[in-house]
Parts: C-alpha cells; structure tokens; sequence
C-alpha cells in the first residue's frame, strides 16, 4: 500500500494476483486439455443437426394413439411411487432412529449412518440396473430401487431432525420412569410427525419422477413405455410420452407443495 | 385442549383429532393397498428377491482389480463430462436467471420465456436428455455432456434467479441515482450481491452432475457407464463390484470437496 491510485476499481475476489492468475490459468489449461484429447467423434456429431431436423420432423405432432399404453404406463409409475415411498418411510424411520447421534449408541450409529451413505451414493438408474438383473424386468425392480432411493434421502433428513429436537421432554418422561417404546412415541415423534409427514409427501413426488427414469433400464413404469418408443423410433409417440411425464411432475409438485404448505 | 376435569385417564388426542387420524390413516392404506393388489408383479418373485439378492452379491465378493486402469481412465473421462458441462451450463445460466428474475426483468414476456426455459429444462431428467441426445449427436462423450447441460441450466437458473430476487435493492437505485447505465448497474450492484450464491450452487450442482455423469453410459452417453454396462452385460459381477466401489469413491470425495468449499465461499 503506497500511493493510492486516482481511480476506484472493483476488488477482486481473490486478493493475491498470483494465486487469481495461476486459478485462471490452471481452468484454462485444463479444459484445453480435457476438450482435446476427449474421444469425440467430431464428424458423427455433425451430422448431429440433421438427425435433430428429422428427429423433430417425425415427432411432430405428437400421437396420442396409443393412449391405453401411455395411461397403463403411466399408473404403473403411480403404483411403483405409492409402494416405494411407503416401503421407503416404514424402513426410514428406524434407519433414522439408528443414525441420530443423540439417541442411539456409537455402533449402531454408524451402521445407520453408513446404510444411508451408500442408498445415497448411488444414483436410482444404477441401483435399478442391479435390482433388474436380480429380481427381472417390471415393476418390482423398480419399487425396490425407490425403496432404497428414498431410505437416503427421507432417512439422512428424518436423522438430522431426531438430532434436533427438544431432549428435555425424553428426560421428563424417562424420569417418570417410561420405557424405550412409550419414550419414542410420547416424546420423539410428536416432534418430528411435522417433518415427517412432509417428506412423506415431497418423496412421493420425487418418486414418481424417479420412476419415469429408472424404467427406461427395464424397472417398469412409464420409463420403459417411453425407453420402448424410443427404440423404436416412434418420436412422435415418444413426445407424447415425454409431455405426459412432464405434466404430471408439474401437477404432482403443485399438489405436494400446496399440501406441505398446509401441514406445516 | 376442552379436557373435562372428570377424564379418568390423560389421552393425547380429543376424539375428533382421533377420528380424523384415523380417517387419514384409512386412506393411506386403502391406496396403498389399490396399488399392491394392481400392480403387475409375480408374487412368487418378490419373496425369491432377498435369495437372488444375496446370490448375486455372493458372486460380486471379491471386487476384482484387474481392469482398474481402464476404469479410472472412464472415471477420470466422468469427472471431465460433469466439470465440462457444469462449466458451460453456469455461463449458459447467467442470461436465463437475469430475465427469470421479477426485479431484473425487462418485461412479462421475457419474465415467461425465462420461467418456460427453466420449467422445461428441469423437469425432464438428464437420462431422458441423454436418451435424446444419444439419438441425435450419437452414442458418445457429446450427448452426455449435451444432456447434463441442459438439465443443469434449469437447476443453476432458479437457484440463481431466486438469488438475484432476494438482492437488497438499495446499490441498485443508488448507481440508477448517479446515472449508470445498465450494463454497469448489473456488474457492480448485482453480481458482487449474488456472487457467493453464483458458486455455491455451482458446486452444487457440479457434485449432483459427478452422480448423474455416472449413469449417462447406460443410454450410451459415455462415461463409467458404459464399463458398468458392458460387465453387467457380460455377467462380470466381480468387475461389477469394482466399477460400484469405484463411483462409491467418486461420489463421496465429491461430496467431501462440494461441502468444504462451499463453507469456504458462504
């Protein structure tokens, strides 16, 4: 800091020049890098723009013809969602119980905390994969990758609101000498129905969308309809799929917001 | 609570709540019973499953190591499609959430064709992109990194949008005030306001599309996907296991990197 300079400038976010400069820099490399010596297929991927063309060609208008198939399709995806978020809350809460440091011992703990690590991890498509070369094509694949989709996400979230909650009341009540079970119920869950239920409902819908995805890999549903279509190149049926699946995330997002919005 | 002195014993609920928990309860069961009893499953299926579950882990135990540099190489190629496209996608954002914002708007129809693109970005999943894309471009690196773009410019604009909506509007009207032009307003009233929440749901989104790139193989678009598939293909389960703890391993050093620097940032 010597002279100061006649005009303000704009501070940089990264105060040291070299370490902004060698920041710009390294991006800059590696991507120059990474864009050369990825295996593109340059040449394929310009003829990119006349397959769009008739691609698009053949998927307008839309057909609904085969609507009996959209409509089966498509409630199988609801059946899958209902089975899977319910399957999904009933194995959640235990998990949840195990992985909320305040209330359950150091092992179990981190067994609750590991088994939500890895539903988690991996994305539903790859879990559908496995669950469709165990148990066959159909539905069934597909609600038991729900089930484990949504034990990480309702299970980490549920854990985290158990650790939240007001222990006062479980030490009044264990106190009076209550047992394990009437402890939780009087005490615990009166606290985290709220939450609860709004996950219940924000996985339901979150399932249904899941479930147009994980049938384009065979786990039944909509997905498959649509995988179908596609490898078929029926674009116009596949189009008339894809709005369906679209509408129906949109209304079913307004309902559970509006429901949550509600409850809460 | 109306609780009559008299009440023999302390209930939690008054028998109207009860009555409607029970109503509620009743519902649930009854739809959830509608779609068990409709659905189109082989019930002699379901209770093999956990036997033909521990079966097929029998046969992935124990990971088996030997093509491990082919599967980092399509690690390596994942974690270029999701930094690639997440690169691109935040750039291709930036418009979208200026003119999907209420306050930065210029006009209604502007403000719609931003809300339309965000909508229509978002709620078709990127493997349903990937699928499309394959169709187009090719089966290939292209298609993924295509496809994880367009799903991460719906994410990246409402976040970014709802960022730009909770800006304090004070610099705003002081640069109006002092006569700067638009251009100048946005660069130094808007983007110093937005600018942590500019990375923070960039490196968000950039640790959702480390998990997606895993996936974009299946449909053919490219990635530690297509390794997956071929030795599901081949029934190599041992190889299986490998490429699984491989993406498990990704994920969480993704996860583990997303959640420090945006402590840093925010």
């Amino acid at each position: 800091m010597t002279a100061h300079p006649d005009r303000w400038r704009k501070p940089h976010m990264i105060e040291s020049p070299l370490l902004r400069y060698a920041l710009y820099f390294g991006i800059l490399a590696y991507l120059v890098l990474t864009i050369a010596t990825l295996p593109i297929d340059w040449l394929r991927a310009a003829e990119g723009l006349e397959r769009a063309g008739r691609i698009f060609n053949g998927a307008f208008p839309p057909s609904f013809d085969r609507s009996e198939l959209l409509i089966s399709g498509f409630l199988e995806s609801l059946k899958i969602a209902i089975i899977a978020s319910t399957g999904g809350m009933l194995l959640s809460i235990p998990l949840a119980f195990m992985a909320a440091s305040n209330i359950s011992p150091k092992p179990i703990y981190y067994l609750g905390r590991g088994t939500i690590i890895i539903a988690r991890s991996f994305h539903p498509v790859i879990v559908a994969i496995i669950f469709v070369k165990a148990v066959g094509f159909g539905p069934l694949a597909g609600a038991l990758t729900l089930i484990v989709y949504s034990i990480g996400f309702v299970a980490k979230l549920l854990a985290e609101r158990i650790e939240e909650i007001d222990f006062g009341q479980v030490e009044a009540v264990r106190a009076a000498g209550a047992p394990f079970l009437s402890t939780v119920f009087y005490t615990i869950f009166p606290q985290i129905m709220p939450r609860m239920i709004g996950l219940g409902i924000y996985q339901l819908d979150s399932n249904l969308r899941a479930s147009a995805v994980v049938g384009i890999v065979g786990a039944g549903g909509i997905g498959s309809t649509l995988a179908n279509a596609f490898g078929r190149y029926d674009y116009d049926f596949a189009l008339a799929i894809t709005m369906v699946i679209v509408g129906a995330i949109l209304i079913s997002e307004a309902v559970s917001g509006v429901i949550r919005k509600r409850l809460l | 609570m109306t609780g009559k002195s008299t009440m023999d014993s302390w209930a939690r609920f008054t028998p109207q709540q009860r009555m409607k928990r029970y109503g509620s309860f009743f519902v649930l069961a009854l739809t959830v019973a509608w779609a068990l009893r409709s659905i189109d499953v082989i019930w002699e299926w379901v209770w093999d499953a956990p036997i033909q579950l521990f079966d097929l882990f029998d046969r992935m135990v124990p990971p088996d190591p030997t093509n491990l540099p082919s599967i980092l190489e399509a690690i390596w190629q994942t974690i270029n499609i999701a930094t690639i496209a997440t690169f691109i996608a935040v750039f291709l954002s930036l418009p979208v959430a200026y003119i999907a914002a209420q306050n930065t708007t210029p006009n209604r129809i502007t403000l719609w064709i931003g809300r339309f693109i965000l909508v229509s970005s978002r709620s078709v999943n990127t493997i349903i992109w990937a699928l499309l894309f394959v169709a187009i471009f090719g089966p290939g690196i292209i298609a993924g990194i295509i496809a994880i773009m367009f799903r991460s410019i719906g994410f990246l604009g409402k976040l970014l949008g709802e960022a730009i909506e909770e800006i304090n509007p004070e610099p705003i009207e002081a640069l109006e005030a002092c006569g700067a032009s638009r251009f100048k307003v946005v660069l130094y009233g808007i983007v110093p306001q937005v600018m942590p929440a500019f990375f923070a749901i960039s490196i968000l989104r950039w640790d959702i599309n480390l998990r997606e790139s895993t996936v974009l193989g299946l449909v053919g678009a490219g990635g530690i996907g297509i390794i997956l598939q071929g030795a599901i293909d081949t029934f190599q389960w041992q190889e299986v296991s490998m490429v699984l703890l491989t993406i498990l391993a990704l994920v969480i050093v993704g996860e583990v990197i997303s959640t420090t620097l945006r402590k840093k940032i925010l």
